[in-house]
């Protein structure tokens, strides 16, 4: 069956088409300023502004110089603590010194080419999965293998096989900048599909199943994590059965995918209530299926919809991972506190938090610009 | 919530009998898994404890971990090192995360006795709580400290031991609490208080880190006693004999002065009895504490040195720490350390 072509729209036909352009204007006042007059106008617009801005300026004048000083100019790049302290800027070296450290942690150091190798894996992962061009079932699969080889890599076994040629290494010696990214990728990407069953059974019409779901959630998040960790380290092992021992770095990883999904729970659930109810009614009536519906009606738009809550519990997560210290696990935060108990470097504190400081912020900031892009890129039909 | 915690390990301990006594089970344990497993402080302790620049554990308390690893197993190597932090030492003993806790736990009467039953077997550290004054004050005693104002951590026992010194001499003072110990140093160089506690070792440390080091004191007084040593689950007798005797060891070598350089030569010549049945000249002794051999002292003191080598090495006035022996010099030369006689 064809459609029929719509007819073209024909000019001639209308009672009036203007013959000639209309005589050109100025600009209006608000563009096309020349760079004086814009900054004049915006800066010193008002006196209010020009106070802020004088304000700004005295503040910066004061501030600046001693952090340049202390960061850059009077700052030792090599040498010992002793040169750091006679130099009386920052102390750069310290940092660069502890740094292999900070990424890989207490691995053992003659093989952390291994460690090496699966970062250099994951960023290339990452970089494929963030293009939406290679989003499909593929992926998932491709994780998987991925997550195999990294993992058989790092512990040089993969699920109690040994890879041969590779010398087991166990969990408690993993850390660094791996440990937190483990953590926290593994945690979100796991999180993410349960938060969603969660959120689903937290609205279901069946008691049981509402029941367990509300228990999950109330129970997790009325709890610290800090105590969930501690409850897999040392109360879990003791209600197993003897000889069954299960990995602490994974018992870990467990209890932060089950407190992230709780989270995510509650940020779908309200995706969920936020979709309007003819959504779901004009589903209903053509004769959609639960899970037709969901799937291809409610959820497309409650995960759109969530993605700046989604990406602020993924950013509290990654931040949390820093408390698997309890259980002995050194991530890249805890390999910095570390250091700072070295007795030759003592007194290092403020440059070992500036450096994680800027860690931290470097990848929470990427999480934050990729999601706002996300945003954009699939709410095309409801930008305003 | 640390009581709480280690209440609730405690509790599910007693329920599943983890800490049923069975003579010689951890030590068969650790013997049959290979590795001892040593809780050092985490992140880190300075001179004690730390990992170096390739994630391997030094200092102090981990060369008492690896000379127990070698009465054991007769290999340093032998040993796993399992980070703990205050909080999750305790549960982290109890439930058999580790075997040994050697992160300068203070050896207390309950820590000994109550719900946990851990045991001490020796001290290997005198530590103790201290003030430190600047030296221009001319104070030599804490008790000249009359409305002193005092920079100290919050929340620990160090801030009750400081009020009860205080109350107990009938004098006052203004309390400055700052919760990080380098905040508090800096309030303490600044001259936002006059006088600076923290336990002799930290305090020693922080020292190092003033502006001007030698312009402080740290006042004779110990207002507290905090003797240190590695602690273990309770019920096990031979491996307390063992890890205590690995420390009376290394205190017995610098009695007889057996060093890392001559304790061959020792071995060799040395015709005192009490000696030559140390370093197993003549055997009996290694069998007697279940010992991986008649070696084992000799093997420990060749590797690591004794007692005063490995406190000079990560502490003494060699390093940054620069701690003096004080209580920590063996007995015959003023201090605390005194070990029964191998015989």
């Amino acid at each position: 069956m064809n459609a029929p072509m719509p007819t073209p729209l024909n000019v001639r036909s209308l009672s009036f088409v203007r013959g000639e352009t209309l005589p050109q204007m100025p600009p209006p006042d608000d563009v096309r300023l020349s760079l004086s007059r814009r900054v004049a106008r915006t800066y010193f617009g008002s006196p209010a502004n020009a106070a802020i801005t004088i304000g700004c300026i005295l503040v910066l004048a004061w501030l600046l110089p001693p952090l340049l000083n202390w960061a850059l100019f009077k700052a030792t790049w090599t040498g010992n603590a002793t040169a750091c302290r006679e130099a009386g800027g920052a102390c750069w070296s310290f940092i660069r010194e502890k740094f292999w450290f900070s990424v890989f942690g207490l691995y053992p150091f003659e093989l952390r080419w291994r460690p090496g190798l699966v970062l250099a894996l994951f960023a290339g992962m990452v970089a494929i999965s963030v293009q939406q061009r290679f989003w499909s079932i593929k992926l998932i699969y491709a994780w998987v293998a991925a997550l195999a080889v990294m993992w058989g890599l790092m512990g040089g076994n993969v699920l109690g096989i040994p890879v041969p040629g590779l010398d087991p290494v166990p969990t408690r010696l993993w850390g660094g900048w791996l440990v937190t990214i483990f953590l926290a990728v593994f945690g979100a990407a796991l999180a993410y599909p349960i938060g969603i069953v969660l959120a689903l059974g937290r609205r279901s019409q069946r008691p049981f199943v509402r029941l367990v779901c509300v228990c999950w959630i109330e129970f997790i998040r009325g709890v610290p994590l800090i105590s969930l960790l501690f409850i897999a380290t040392f109360i879990v092992p003791l209600f197993m059965p003897t000889g069954v021992e299960l990995d602490r770095l994974i018992r870990a990883q467990i209890a932060f995918i089950m407190f992230a999904a709780a989270y995510m729970a509650e940020v779908f659930r309200g995706g969920l209530q936020a979709i309007p109810k003819g959504q779901y009614e004009g589903a209903d009536s053509i004769g959609l299926n639960y899970s037709q519906k969901m799937r291809l009606i409610v959820l497309p738009q409650a995960l759109k919809i969530t993605i700046p809550a989604q990406v602020n519990t993924f950013i509290g997560m990654f931040k949390d991972t820093t408390l698997v210290l309890i259980i002995g696990i050194f991530d890249f935060f805890t390999t910095l506190r570390s250091s700072l108990g070295d007795a030759n470097w003592l007194g290092f504190a403020t440059e070992a938090y500036v450096y994680a400081a800027a860690v931290y912020f470097v990848c929470c900031y990427a999480m934050s610009q990729y999601s706002q892009r996300l945003e954009t890129t699939l709410n095309e039909g409801q930008r305003r | 919530m640390k009581n709480w915690l280690m209440g609730i390990a405690a509790v599910g301990a007693m329920l599943f009998g983890t800490t049923v006594a069975e003579a010689g089970r951890d030590l068969d344990q650790i013997k049959q898994r290979g590795t001892l497993r040593c809780g050092v402080q985490g992140p880190s302790n300075p001179g004690f404890g730390v990992p170096n620049a390739q994630g391997v554990w030094e200092g102090f308390n981990v060369e008492i971990c690896r000379s127990v690893a070698i009465s054991i197993f007769g290999d340093p190597t032998k040993v796993e090192f399992v980070p703990v932090t205050t909080q999750s030492r305790f549960p982290a003993l109890t439930n058999g995360e580790v075997d040994m806790l050697s992160n300068n736990t203070t050896w207390t009467l309950t820590r000994d006795t109550g719900v946990n039953r851990f045991n001490f077997p020796a001290i290997v550290f005198y530590d103790g709580q201290s003030v430190m004054v600047p030296r221009r004050l001319n104070v030599t005693s804490a008790k000249q400290l009359n409305g002193a104002t005092v920079c100290v951590q919050p929340g620990t026992t160090t801030e009750l031991n400081l009020s009860d010194f205080f109350r107990q001499n009938n004098i006052t003072f203004r309390p400055v609490v700052i919760e990080a110990l380098d905040e508090l140093r800096r309030a303490y160089d600044q001259g936002r208080c006059d006088v600076f506690t923290n336990d002799f070792a930290a305090l020693a440390a922080q020292r190092t880190l003033l502006t001007n080091p030698r312009d402080h004191v740290i006042l004779p007084e110990r207002i507290s006693k905090e003797p240190l040593g590695p602690t273990i689950r309770q019920g096990d007798e031979e491996l307390t004999n063992l890890v205590a005797w690995t420390v009376f060891a290394l205190i017995d070598a610098e009695e007889f002065g057996i060093t890392k350089a001559n304790v061959d030569q020792v071995a060799a010549t040395n015709t005192d009895p009490r000696v030559r049945r140390l370093l197993g000249v003549e055997p009996g002794m290694g069998a007697a504490i279940g010992a991986a051999n008649e070696n084992w002292a000799r093997t420990i003191i060749k590797t690591y040195g004794n007692y005063g080598e490995i406190f000079d090495r990560w502490l003494g006035p060699s390093t940054p720490l620069a701690l003096e022996r004080g209580q920590n010099n063996i007995w015959t030369k003023g201090g605390l350390l005194y070990a029964p006689p191998a015989r």
